[in-house]
């Protein structure tokens, strides 16, 4: 209906006060620490290395600047001047859009599930690191006392403990398993910290954001200062900014830079427009959006720039033993005095040996040693928070420390995300007015974080990462470029550029200029088109298979492949496609009630001569 | 000597005179017994253990040489392991034969019966030695990795666990925490929800009582209405009465 888009009372909430901002400080932080997530530390450094090290920062920074930036702007300008939730903005915009908002918030839900379950396991690794020596950095013994386990011997500690001791893995997605009492107890834990934080809204999360939002960064600032002060750190770092610029050939590249940038910065989540939504009226928006685009992807290289001055000790350590191990080997065989050959003099003594025994040496199957190996282990998501870097830990001096301070700011990072997944949850539930008025909001969030850890359940069974990994390649990835499209085309087309121009310069006082009219007209709507159809054919290529760990496969301990079992495919589908079925459900149900209104004004004589709402 | 009879078999003893012909008799015999005796120490021999060292890498600065005393005292450690076996407690040192000492320091040991013609059977040593390992690796300052019996494994010390795991303590003490300051928020909700509510029925009270209380003016109390001027317009009074609640 036109007359519901009318300018001004829709600064005024009908009645009660919407929740306010105590600063804008508050606010920034809030948005950040929603924006900066577990992925600035472990899919960045992952596909800054994949990509060619410091050439994957040119076509970073071209979709930051022609995608992440003006999107963002858009969600804060938009929440900030119609201040209601994702639902009701939508609704406000155009009830055929409707579904938009809906779609958000469902995206929301659906990520706070997963989310949080990534924090469990974040939690359970926390409290077993109040320990030394650390539970995974030595593998249990088997029950005649005489080695290890075998399953350990076979693959590491670090695997061993993440794999069976913490997830305790099936080998296929079809045997659930029960569930895990101690992944329960820290689910319910995470939850219930959750709620804690979020029981009055931004009234609690905004005191607790300040520490959730700044912990992280003193601790990759401690990170950083030590990873320096360690060996083999600047090969790391080195062999990470040494740009390969023929990579950037490669269509893939700019992919992942603009998704990265995409999933990055958590937009068309409905959390933005909710946090902006709290805001006074005449806010910059502007320079917000730009402000928080940037931190978000300065913290990704500060990040990263620590996690590899880790990674770089690590190799070194790494590739130092590889050649103690062919050393012992040398020595042992050849009976050579204890000690007598070093690291440096190793190539040497090898090939005088190799020269005058070259049948003993060729028995000993000496594994080659070369740091560039080493350095070229990468690994992205759980892979490098729970093998590679807890593995780089063991061998720093004080272990236990950097254990406790590495998990303490994953949680923190993970929590101040959850926040805003939270955020996009709830203040469409109450926009919404699903309960009603009298009810407190401490009853409204308790709720909804008792269904989420209901509902999450599933993730504690020994299955749980199997399933994990499904919701986070199905559920979120297209379906979140639908709405951010939508989203972008709903405000520039169906809004009216003109309008929200007028809007943005009554609030931040400046019109929008041409490079930002530009990107919301042309540039964003094209780039997430094409990542919408280069995301299509690339998941049509691939086959819907998992890697399994299967300690009974012939080349364990790599991962098995398998391919998913019929229901678990049908499963992945109706979380690739429901969501985004919300746009045209709504549509036709407005379109649908639009008709059987004008039918019914026909039928009825008109008593009222077009009174405007 | 010991390699010429492997060799050969064949020995050369010098001419000894006539007078000594008991002891030239005792030579052969001497040659043989090392020649029985060193068939029995070699290189995976039936019964001999293979013993790797590592002192410098145990003991770095303080490492100590490898010599014959130091074997000696290998030798007696196994044998006083043997001598802890039942029916073998008459095990000497002599009787623990030593052979191919390398410069990695590692060496074949055997442990001969009394008769010194045969060895014992490895599975009989192999569990003496296990049995004290401990006591063996302290006499050398080393440990199992550094020194090491090949063929016998250790038994592998289990790490110390607590009564209680580290990660429940800590996982009780936040629980518990969170669960308190929940409480108390919610506590706090309630409160000022009630106070909110009890706030517009406080109200009227508090207006009425204006009415008849202390006026007050820039903090200085003034008397009441009906007695003197002064904080009070003259021109106001009327209002004074009339003040409502909102």
């Amino acid at each position: 209906m036109a007359c519901a888009l009318e300018p001004e009372p829709l600064a005024e909430d009908s009645g009660d006060e919407r929740p306010k901002w105590d600063n804008k400080l508050q606010y920034l932080l809030s948005c950040i620490g929603f924006a900066v997530g577990l992925g600035n530390i472990w899919r960045f450094p992952y596909l800054c290395q994949t990509y060619g090290g410091g050439a994957f920062l040119i076509p970073y920074f071209i979709a930051l600047v022609f995608e992440g930036i003006p999107l963002f702007h858009i969600e804060l300008g938009i929440g900030q001047r119609l201040r209601r939730g994702s639902v009701k903005v939508w609704q406000i915009i155009s009830p055929y859009l409707g579904g938009v908002g809906l779609g958000c918030f469902t995206m929301s839900f659906l990520v706070s599930l997963y989310y949080n379950s990534i924090l469990m396991w974040v939690l359970w690794y926390f409290l077993n690191s109040f320990q030394h020596p650390l539970p995974w950095s030595t593998c249990p013994l088997d029950l005649n006392r005489t080695g290890f386990v075998e399953e350990c011997q076979g693959s590491s500690a670090v695997s061993y403990f993440w794999y069976r001791q913490t997830l305790n893995i099936t080998a296929d997605i079809n045997n659930s398993g029960a569930v895990q009492w101690r992944l329960l107890v820290c689910l319910a834990t995470c939850w219930v910290i959750v709620y804690l934080c979020v029981i009055r809204g931004i009234e609690s999360t905004g005191k607790v954001i300040y520490f959730t939002a700044l912990f992280p960064y003193l601790v990759l600032t401690v990170f950083l200062i030590r990873g320096f002060t360690l060996p083999g750190a600047t090969e790391g770092l080195i062999y990470l900014f040494t740009p390969k610029t023929q990579i950037l050939r490669n269509p893939r590249v700019w992919l992942d830079a603009a998704t990265q940038i995409f999933f990055s910065l958590s937009l068309a989540f409905g959390g933005h427009i909710s946090f902006a939504s709290y805001n006074p009226p005449r806010n910059n928006c502007k320079k917000d959006a730009v402000i928080i685009a940037v931190v978000n992807s300065m913290t990704s290289l500060y990040a990263s720039i620590a996690i590899f001055s880790v990674l770089g000790f690590k190799a070194t350590n790494d590739y130092g033993h590889c050649l103690d191990r062919n050393i012992h080997s040398l020595i042992n065989t050849f009976d050579l005095p204890d000690q007598s050959v070093s690291r440096d003099d190793y190539l040497a003594v090898l090939e005088h040996l190799n020269a005058t025994h070259p049948a003993r040496v060729a028995q000993l199957h000496l594994r080659s040693c070369h740091l560039e190996d080493f350095l070229d282990k990468s690994a992205s998501g759980t892979g490098l928070a729970f093998i590679v870097f807890t593995e780089a830990i063991i061998h720093m001096p004080g272990a236990p420390v950097w254990a406790v301070l590495f998990f303490g700011m994953l949680f923190s990072l993970g929590l101040s995300t959850m926040f805003g997944n939270i955020e996009g949850v709830i203040t469409p539930l109450l926009d919404l007015g699903v309960l009603p008025r009298s009810v407190p909001k401490e009853v409204l969030t308790g709720v909804t974080c008792l269904i989420c850890f209901l509902l999450a359940l599933c993730f504690t069974m020994q299955t749980g990462n199997y399933w994990l990994e499904v919701f986070d390649n199905y559920a979120i990835s297209l379906n979140l470029i639908v709405f951010a499209f939508f989203e972008v085309v709903g405000v520039v087309y169906v809004y009216g550029m003109k309008r929200f121009c007028d809007d943005v310069e009554w609030m931040t006082g400046r019109r929008p200029s041409l490079y930002w009219q530009v990107t919301w007209k042309l540039v964003s709507p094209l780039l997430l088109l094409s990542i919408f159809v280069a995301y299509i054919i690339l998941l049509a290529q691939k086959s819907p298979s998992y890697r399994a760990w299967n300690p009974l496969y012939e080349h364990f301990p790599a991962r098995q492949e398998k391919l998913y079992p019929g229901w678990v495919q049908v499963i992945c589908m109706l979380l690739f496609f429901l969501p985004s079925l919300w746009v045209p459900a709504v549509a036709l149900a407005q379109l649908l009630a639009q008709r059987r209104g004008q039918k019914q004004q026909l039928v009825r004589p008109q008593l009222q001569d077009g009174h405007a709402c | 000597m010991a390699k010429a009879a492997l060799s050969g078999g064949w020995i050369f003893f010098p001419r000894l005179p006539c007078v000594f012909h008991s002891e030239r008799m005792l030579w052969p015999l001497f040659f043989l017994v090392t020649a029985i005796r060193a068939e029995l120490c070699q290189p995976d021999a039936e019964n001999a253990f293979k013993v790797r060292l590592s002192i410098k890498t145990a003991l770095g600065d303080k490492a100590y040489a490898w010599d014959t005393n130091e074997e000696y005292l290998f030798k007696a450690m196994v044998a006083f392991s043997m001598r802890k076996v039942p029916n073998r407690e008459t095990t000497e040192i002599s009787h623990v034969l030593l052979c191919n000492v390398t410069q990695r320091v590692s060496f074949w040991f055997v442990v001969t019966d009394p008769s010194k013609n045969h060895t014992i059977p490895a599975v009989e040593v192999q569990s003496a030695i296990r049995m004290n390992r401990n006591r063996i690796n302290n006499a050398f300052f080393l440990n199992d990795q550094t020194l090491e019996f090949l063929k016998i494994p250790s038994t592998l010390e289990p790490p110390t666990e607590p009564a209680v795991p580290v990660w429940i303590i800590i996982f009780g003490v936040i629980f518990c925490i969170v669960i308190i300051a929940i409480t108390l928020l919610i506590l706090s909700g309630i409160r000022q929800r009630r106070r909110k509510n009890k706030g517009p029925a406080e109200g009227e009270d508090a207006e009425d009582k204006r009415a008849t209380a202390v006026t007050v003016e820039n903090g200085i109390p003034c008397d009441p209405l009906d007695m003197k001027d002064g904080c009070l317009n003259d021109a106001f009074m009327n209002e004074g009465e009339r003040l409502t609640p909102l």
